[in-house]
């Protein structure tokens, strides 16, 4: 698994007091571990700090509001990892 | 300060954007029909009030930093100590601190001080969306007048 997912596994179980045991990488973090707006904004921060990114969730929010993109393309764990080594590479690019 | 309408910044003591600082000052209004209730016979003024305090400075800073743009909403109050009373008249400084600006959001760092003596802190996460209606847009930029809020806003395009 790789070390992204480790890390906002971890940022998530510590933030949102969820065990870390119940986080998996096919974990959607709205759907299946209830986490809300406010929360994932802790989460969001978390990350940023992280990582050295600025995640762009209103964007990520719009394409989901605008039908161009799913909610598990970003909140499905895996995937938001996926998201942000891209973020990472592009920073570093 | 003007406790019933919430306006609780009086002036802009300092906004410096290169290292996201402000530095403003209220002064606690010697009578208000909050004192009445918060208590008789010894006027203080409530915690949330400085908790707010902290919260309008820190988001005439964010209001700052995107010139006008966006509108800051108070979303999480973290670690907030109240660390002693303040009473009718006396002057506050408080300092906000821009620790992080995320996409649509923003943490930042408050302080309130009076005469040098620390009275409360707190970490703050506001939201930072579009302006709800141009009526509010407005508003804010006039009040941001009122207290010496001197930045302009972005030309279109």
């Amino acid at each position: 698994m790789s070390s992204t997912f480790e890390t906002i596994a971890n940022i998530i179980a510590e933030t949102c007091d969820i065990p870390r045991d119940s986080i998996t990488a096919e974990s959607h973090a709205i759907n299946d571990l209830g986490i809300d707006s406010l929360d994932f904004l802790d989460i969001a921060f978390a990350i940023d700090k992280a990582f050295g990114i600025k995640l762009p969730l209103e964007q990520w929010t719009q394409e989901v509001s605008d039908g161009k993109a799913t909610t598990d393309q970003y909140f499905v764990l895996k995937n938001l990892a996926a998201r942000i080594d891209e973020l990472v590479a592009a920073k570093g690019a | 300060m003007r406790l019933e309408y919430f306006q609780l910044i009086d002036r802009i003591v300092d906004l410096n954007l290169a290292d996201r600082k402000i530095n403003c000052e209220a002064t606690v209004p010697t009578a208000s029909t909050i004192f009445e209730g918060h208590f008789p016979g010894y006027p203080l003024m409530p915690g949330v009030l400085l908790v707010e305090a902290m919260a309008q400075t820190s988001g005439w800073l964010v209001v700052a930093a995107n010139r006008f743009e966006r509108m800051p909403f108070l979303a999480s109050v973290k670690d907030a100590k109240l660390r002693t009373f303040v009473r009718p008249g006396q002057v506050l400084a408080i300092t906000s601190h821009l620790e992080h600006e995320g996409s649509g959001y923003a943490v930042l760092n408050a302080k309130i001080s009076s005469d040098g003596k620390a009275v409360a802190d707190a970490t703050l996460t506001l939201r930072v969306l579009d302006f709800p209606n141009a009526e509010m847009a407005e508003q804010m930029r006039k009040q941001a007048d009122t207290i010496g809020l001197k930045i302009e806003a972005r030309a279109n395009g």
